[in-house]
């Protein structure tokens, strides 16, 4: 059954992998588009005897997962964007309180209330974080409903590997698109959490896990601890998806499921002569920054093509470091860019872009 | 003979950093006496919160987190759906609880976690300096009502433990005071009646404990506590607002 191929949608397939990857408790608060998740566990979590709480707010189902993380089993909520929002200030505690929570954002479309049309604007949300202090949440993106299922595995494995919050990113049309995919194992090994986990003073001292900096010593101390471990996330755990780089002299930058149509996109204009290759970044922190300035060695133009006003690019930017031009292709939200588009914006960028040399 | 101990739930080496006259650190010892008498050390999670009530994990010897500001609530929910065989407790002050955390509180109570609340209710914001907070009763002067807290402005203060005993998942609400050695030993009571029905499966357990401020309210213990007596006990009645215990 588990190596079995299925039609899924991806809400189910992130709600099923969730429970193979040994998530004991769910906490949500429902929003469109990513419903079904909490809908399909509350089934689910009640027939294996598991803990699922309709929470009263995001910011309660955040700060119900921060608890029961703390205890050292495997926990998560789901929510969407502008209640995602809702939770910035409890995802910069679990960051500094390193409580390895994990959180699937199916992104609709901002800001505010917007609406429930597929978009990606949490790039900056999940990168930059909306919380306060120096903090870092890794963030993973898939593009097709087998990485939902792939990529929610990893999540639950990198968030108590690193005792930190780990964010699945996915998007509206991935959550409400039904796709093959086939479950597998979970091909992660459990991590120990025995040396700090809340399970009563038995045997140990007491353990506190908190935040609270009682002087600038110890904040310092907190800071720079949280560093050297985003540096060890940033050395073992960036990965990427990379496609004919190596003759490219132009390539395509985009992430989660607008990945789907720059892969058609370079078919096109590889045949019309383009040398075009694409590289996805799956995890967005940590960022492909040293692989994208080593590919700016030899590519021209960077075309990123993402469904928001231009947030990833800022990134690229920053990674290729002025060796190459970057542009934007885009649109804030609703129907995902077409091949068709993308095909003719890049080739007027890429005329421009000769006629200037 | 009676020998005075250090409980074995209370940390030996702590520094006392309450002000002079504050009543957390009474409170502080009422929770580890009975975590001991209860034998309740090596199974017990504390959601700690904001505010001076913060300061509890300096001085118990158990396994804490610290919540963010409003929702220790949540997170005790979080850490006893993970561990249902475990003590699950929160430390909170009267803004944390009752102004910030109103939802989640009152949310942990209609669902009938099984879990305690304490609130150590001060009528003001204490560690930031003595602010109006949603027990500050009308006519005090905080900070911020410098006029007195009067409706038209301000609104009226919460009845906190009436407010609790009306959501249907609360096994027991019950407020005290800390002022007299008899109302502390009441108090100890209440708090093991709390815990005890955490431990019994029955609901929630809320203590709401009328607690001094003397540095914020500008008075010396022994007027602080006068003012327990009178202003406050006035407002906020001592007594057992619900418990499922009790035949009807």
């Amino acid at each position: 059954m588990e190596n079995e191929k299925v039609l899924v949608k991806g809400n189910y397939a992130i709600a099923q992998a969730a429970l193979n990857a040994g998530c004991e408790c769910y906490f949500g608060y429902p929003i469109t588009p990513q419903t079904e998740i909490g809908e399909y566990l509350s089934g689910e979590m009640y027939k294996r005897n598991l803990a699922y709480v309709c929470a009263e707010s995001e910011l309660a189902a955040i700060n119900m997962v921060i608890g029961a993380v703390s205890t050292g089993i495997k926990a998560m909520t789901t929510s969407s964007s502008c209640a995602v929002a809702l939770m910035q200030e409890s995802l910069s505690y679990a960051c500094a309180d390193q409580i390895p929570v994990v959180l699937v954002n199916v992104m609709r479309a901002g800001p505010g209330l917007g609406y429930i049309y597929p978009a990606q604007g949490d790039y900056n949300q999940s990168i930059y974080g909306g919380g306060n202090g120096d903090y870092k949440l890794t963030v993973l993106a898939p593009s097709t409903v087998q990485e939902c299922i792939d990529l929610t595995y990893r999540a639950f494995y990198l968030a108590q590997k690193y005792r930190n919050p780990t964010v699945l990113l996915a998007d509206g049309l991935l959550g409400q698109m039904m796709e093959p995919a086939v479950f597998g194992p979970n091909p992660y090994p459990e991590v120990d959490n025995s040396e700090w986990a809340l399970t009563g003073a038995k045997g140990r001292d007491a353990r506190l896990i908190k935040s609270l900096g009682p002087n600038e010593d110890e904040q310092i101390k907190l800071i720079y601890n949280l560093f050297e471990k985003y540096k060890q996330i940033e050395d073992n755990e960036t990965d990427w998806e990379e496609i004919n780089t190596e003759d490219a002299d132009v390539v395509l930058v985009a992430f989660g499921s607008m990945t789907r149509n720059i892969k058609a996109t370079m078919n096109v204009l590889r045949e019309q002569g383009l040398k075009v290759g694409i590289l996805r970044p799956i995890t967005l922190y940590p960022f492909p920054n040293k692989r994208l300035n080593e590919l700016a060695d030899k590519v021209k133009d960077f075309i990123v093509v993402e469904m928001n006003m231009g947030q990833m690019v800022n990134s690229v930017k920053l990674a290729v470091n002025g060796k190459a031009r970057i542009n934007l292709i885009n649109r804030p939200v609703g129907q995902w860019l077409s091949v068709e588009e993308i095909t003719t914006e890049a080739k007027k960028i890429l005329e421009a872009s000769y006629a200037s040399v | 003979m009676q020998v005075f101990k250090i409980p074995e739930s209370m940390k030996k080496d702590a520094k006392f950093t309450y002000c002079p006259g504050c009543d957390h650190g009474i409170a502080n010892r009422l929770v580890a006496e009975l975590i001991d008498e209860m034998d309740l050390k090596e199974k017990t999670i504390c959601a700690t919160s904001i505010g001076c009530s913060v300061f509890l994990y300096d001085f118990l010897n158990v396994d804490c987190i610290e919540a963010p500001h409003g929702r220790a609530m949540a997170v005790a929910t979080g850490a006893k759906r993970a561990r249902p065989d475990h003590f699950v407790f929160t430390y909170q002050g009267d803004g944390d609880f009752a102004s910030i955390g109103i939802a989640e509180s009152t949310h942990a109570a209609l669902r009938g976690e099984n879990i305690t609340g304490i609130c150590i209710n001060n009528t003001t914001y204490g560690m930031t300096g003595g602010q109006m907070g949603p027990t500050t009763i009308l006519g005090q002067k905080t900070t911020t009502s410098p006029m007195g807290r009067f409706v038209g402005t301000y609104g009226y203060p919460i009845h906190i433990a009436e407010h609790m005993a009306l959501c249907d998942g609360t096994a027991y609400s019950t407020r005290v005071a800390l002022d007299t050695v008899a109302h502390i030993k009441q108090a100890k009571q209440a708090l093991k009646k709390a815990f005890q029905v955490q431990l019994d499966g029955l609901g929630v357990g809320f203590v709401e404990i009328l607690a001094t401020c003397p540095t914020n309210w500008k008075m010396t213990p022994d007027e602080s506590h006068e003012r327990v007596r009178t202003e406050m006990m006035e407002i906020y009645p001592l007594g057992v607002y619900k418990d499922i215990t009790k035949a009807e």
